[in-house]
């Protein structure tokens, strides 16, 4: 099997990485990085958990192969937080009880996150289309909702973005 | 609701704390299974069957082991020499771990791989040549109990046919009198289908087999880690294991719902490939392996017949069902239970004559019976009654909501001893339905639909008010493999005042670090903040039967309210001594002792618990710690009324739901956000088997809906913006008053949503749709009435 000498910049940190052509995204980070924040859910790319950023963009990590993402940033859950202080959405999701059993937690965020960077303040209906290709079988959504409302407002506050 | 007794600081019942559990998750530190990586450790894949039904004639490894990083593969006969290509399942059943002779489903497992990393065991899984003479496939449940029918249990000498069991319940000829005696008998023919929980985390471990030490870690995800500990020493004490010797770590769990609870054999194979590599070995399922050979819950197939007088009087409920356990029956029931609490079938209503039977079928499904988010079959009876109650409404031209209310047991009739044998500890039924009736403005709504009807339009109102039964269960009755239903925590105390409790269950996102950090805030005044809550490691944990069935307020809850209460026994003589005064001179607050008329003489319980350590009195054991194992002395009996309403798409059939109301009563509340939240997603998970969710099976046994491509797991846009609601009623006999909720609202929504749509097609003549209702069976109906838009 070929292997690809990729560098990807995860979190505003830069990585070489000797890898497979075959090697998912998600296995990337994961497996090689040590980052188990983004979660593996489906196979199909049905149901988000493993949801990052790739150059800004939301992409379903179970179906990007690493060698795809070579020269890309890269921000996963683990990159939220700054300097000890969570990002709005972060405190949304705990302050609304936008998570139990946090699995889905992750990838859930980082689609909030992009969606209020491309829509500051959304509507519900922008917040359950956007969320729609993340399932989340815990919460009934409601809350979801709610935690990216509390952090919309957050961010319109001039909290951090 | 009254007021917390305990102030925020405390966080005792009745605050919504913010969860303690969520730094980790928000963060993406929450430590799952698939995210443990230990030294050496190797990956384990699955080679799985395409058939339903086959011999197996050959199983082919060379080409496998000859794959870079393929270390070994087992088979059948591998397990065979030590005996462990069979195993128990919890109803007394045997399943097989890997075959020796024929596979009995599509996708169940043939062979295992273990390789160096994850890729090399799929590529070796591609690698395993399995020759297969295919047999005759028995998928209906109904054709399996045909004379004539292939026997699938070939394994079990003297099986002639594919019948399970006969259970019933009930008085069968006072019912027979009773429907006999009735103005009107509804029937129905409802079937409940095969669903699949689906939690977000598949199932997995990493089994670790310390040669040098002979001890076993298994880290899996398990809802039930002290029972799969004994389970594991029971079934392989044979080749070595000592109960003493296997630890079981229940990680962060992304989701059970009774999916979490069973013995799936890739948990066997891998331990048994960690004993026999001497190394750590992980497995973690894929969705589609998850969706396909995972246990499925319901597949009911029910006939009910209800009697009424003239006036909707209920008289009599009769139930005959066919139960598919596919190829063994492997259901997580407690042991005497094998239709589980089906017998709440006669739900909220003082229905004096019943009888319920339940008979069980082989086919050449994957085995199964779990919960799905319930409390042992109770959704598949509240389905049952409750649409069989509105199509009584419907035959006698009654409001449902006017029907229920004249049949609800009425509040004063509590404790209320029903037909079938079950003692309900507490309810309010009209209140709770009278409730949710003024929240949704049903009265206007009525008059909306009238009118939309004239206009062509539809439009339904469907109620559902359920009783379910839950926190199993006392020891007289309840026990899993002879194991009473008790729970337990343990409570320390330190010495600075604050505490560590550990319980015999295990959260599965359900919060139990945060609401029994509160019960135990409630009962000893030490802040929630400062007690730390454990469950899930065997080897730290009291023993307990987990975490399902809604059992772990009602029974590991209360255990944490009595171990809190010796230690104030305790903390009583402590402050008594400290304040030089007799016990009986001491009063309690939350959080203190204070002299009778002297409150300014106070001992708190941090200064307290210095004192057990450094200043007991002479005779007293230092220290301040107590353990309770808590049987309960009865089930409790949450309850509540949902109102559905929909909107039905006449060119597509598509069913809209626009509102829904959930009034939930579960007695008193220990933390309101976290009840709400568990409401919401109980809520989601009953309208998807109510409108998208189904796995079925084709003539060759093959899976239809086997991955989230088409199982249509519901998300934010098909979700509706929740309307929740409680009164509050609380349980007499626990020790809290609280009830339990993580389970009534899947139990509760699916009727309401079926009779929802049923009502918005009523005047068409349509009495009853089986669940899902898909845009499909509605847009059929339509059609053939001629109201479907062209």
């Amino acid at each position: 099997m070929a292997t690809h000498t990729i560098t990807v910049t995860v979190n505003g940190t830069a990585h070489e990485a000797n890898v497979d052509s075959r090697l998912l995204l998600v296995h990337l980070l994961r497996d090689v990085l040590r980052l188990t924040g983004t979660h593996i859910g489906c196979d199909t790319t049905h149901c988000g958990a493993c949801t990052v950023l790739l150059d800004g963009e939301p992409v379903k990590s179970c179906t990007v192969l690493a060698v795809q993402a070579d020269g890309s940033q890269i921000m996963t859950v683990e990159g939220l937080e700054r300097n000890g202080t969570l990002h709005p959405v972060q405190e949304g999701f705990w302050q609304e009880h936008g998570l139990q059993c946090g699995y889905c937690t992750p990838g859930m965020m980082m689609t909030s996150y992009a969606l209020l960077q491309r829509v500051p303040r959304p509507t519900e209906q922008e917040i359950r289309q956007a969320i729609s290709g993340n399932l989340c079988r815990c919460t009934g959504y409601l809350n979801i909702v709610k935690a990216i409302q509390y952090a919309a407002a957050k961010q319109a506050e001039g909290g951090a973005s | 609701m009254t007021a917390p007794r305990t102030t925020a600081d405390i966080g005792g019942m009745g605050h919504s704390m913010k969860r303690k559990e969520d730094p980790r998750f928000i963060r993406g530190q929450g430590r799952y299974v698939d995210d443990i990586v230990l030294p050496g450790m190797v990956y384990l894949d699955i080679v799985r069957s395409p058939f339903a039904h086959a011999k197996i004639t050959s199983i082919d490894t060379e080409a496998a082991l000859k794959i870079p990083g393929v270390l070994a593969v087992i088979t059948g006969k591998t397990l065979e020499q030590y005996n462990l290509h069979w195993m128990p399942t919890l109803m007394s059943d045997t399943q097989m771990v890997l075959p020796t002779e024929k596979v009995m489903y599509q996708a169940q497992e043939v062979a295992a791989v273990i390789a160096t990393d994850r890729y090399a065991a799929a590529d070796g899984v591609e690698a395993v040549q399995v020759d297969y003479d295919p047999l005759p496939v028995v998928v209906d449940p109904f054709k399996a109990l045909e004379p004539g029918a292939p026997v699938l249990r070939t394994d079990k000498k003297d099986k002639k046919d594919n019948h399970i069991f006969h259970w019933e319940v009930g008085d069968r000829e006072g019912t027979d009198k009773a429907l006999k005696g009735s103005d009107v008998v509804v029937k129905q023919d409802i079937y409940i289908p095969r669903i699949h929980v689906a939690s977000i985390e598949t199932c997995g471990c990493v089994a670790d087999f310390d040669r040098a030490m002979g001890k076993l870690t298994v880290y899996m995800t398990t809802q039930a880690p002290h029972a799969i500990r004994t389970v594991f020493a029971l079934v392989a004490g044979h080749v070595g294991l000592s109960e003493e010797r296997i630890r079981i770590v229940s990680p962060d769990i992304g989701g059970g719902f009774g999916g979490k609870v069973p013995v799936y054999p890739g948990y066997v194979i891998a331990v048994a490939a960690s004993v026999v590599l001497g190394k750590p070995v992980k497995w973690i399922e894929d969705r589609m392996e998850n969706l396909q050979a995972d246990s499925f819950a319901r597949d009911y197939h029910i006939s009910v017949e209800l009697g009424a007088k003239k006036d909707g009087t209920m008289t009599g409920l009769r139930i005959k069902t066919l139960a598919d356990h596919g190829y063994t029956d492997a259901a997580a029931n407690p042991s005497k239970f094998p239709a589980g609490l089906f017998s709440i079938c006669t739900g909220s209503y003082d229905v004096k004559h019943a009888f319920a039977e339940v008979d069980a079928a082989y086919t050449n499904k994957p085995p199964g019976g779990i919960a799905y988010r319930c409390s042992f079959r109770v959704t598949e009876a509240v389905h049952t009654i409750e649409r069989i109650t509105d199509m009584l409404a419907q035959e006698l031209k009654m409001d449902p909501a006017q029907l229920r209310l004249k049949n609800f047991i009425p509040p004063e009739k509590f404790p209320y001893k029903s037909a079938l044998g079950w003692e309900y500890d507490s309810g309010n039924y009209p209140a709770a339905l009278k409730k949710a009736m003024d929240i949704v403005g049903y009265d206007a709504l009525r008059k909306e639909q009238a009118e939309k009807r004239k206009k062509g339009e539809l439009m339904g109102i469907g109620i559902s008010s359920f009783t379910e039964i839950v926190g199993a269960g006392p020891s007289k009755q309840f026990d899993i493999l002879g194991l009473k239903m008790f729970d337990s925590c343990e409570i320390r105390v330190h010495p600075t005042g604050k505490a560590i409790a550990r319980f015999g269950t295990k959260s599965q996102g359900q919060g139990h670090e945060t609401t029994y950090a509160q019960i135990v805030a409630e009962e000893l005044g030490i802040p929630a903040a400062h007690v730390q809550v454990e469950e899930g490691d065997t080897d730290t944990a009291p023993y307990g039967l987990g975490t399902y069935a809604s059992r772990s307020t009602p029974v590991a809850g209360a255990a944490g309210a009595m171990a809190a209460r010796k230690i104030r026994d305790k903390a009583k003589k402590l402050a008594a001594h400290l304040l030089e005064v007799s016990e009986n001179d001491l009063e309690w607050e939350p959080g203190k002792f204070f002299v009778k008329g002297a409150p300014q003489k106070a001992k708190t319980i941090q200064e307290i618990a210095f004192a057990a350590y450094t200043n007991h009195p002479q005779g007293m054991e230092a220290g301040l710690e107590a353990v309770s194992y808590y049987d309960p002395p009865n089930l409790t009996f949450p309850f509540g009324s949902y109102i559905c309403v929909v909107d039905i798409d006449r060119g597509t059939g598509e069913v809209k739901i626009r509102r829904f109301v959930a009034v939930d009563d579960c007695g008193n509340i220990i933390n309101p956000m976290i009840v709400d939240g568990q409401i919401h997603g109980g809520l989601t998970m009953g309208i998807a088997p109510a409108l998208y969710e189904e796995i079925s099976y084709d003539e060759n046994g093959n899976v239809q809906g086997g991955s989230f491509m088409d199982y249509l797991v519901p998300t934010a846009v098909e979700t509706p913006r929740w309307e929740t609601d409680k009164t509050v009623t609380p349980s007499p006999h626990h020790p809290l008053g609280a009830k339990g909720v993580g389970e009534s609202a899947t139990v509760g929504a699916p009727p309401a949503v079926a009779n929802a749509v049923v009502d918005a097609l009523a005047h068409l003549g349509v009495r009853h749709i089986d669940i899902p209702i898909t845009p499909e069976k509605v847009w059929n109906i339509l059609s053939e009435k001629g109201a479907a838009e062209p």
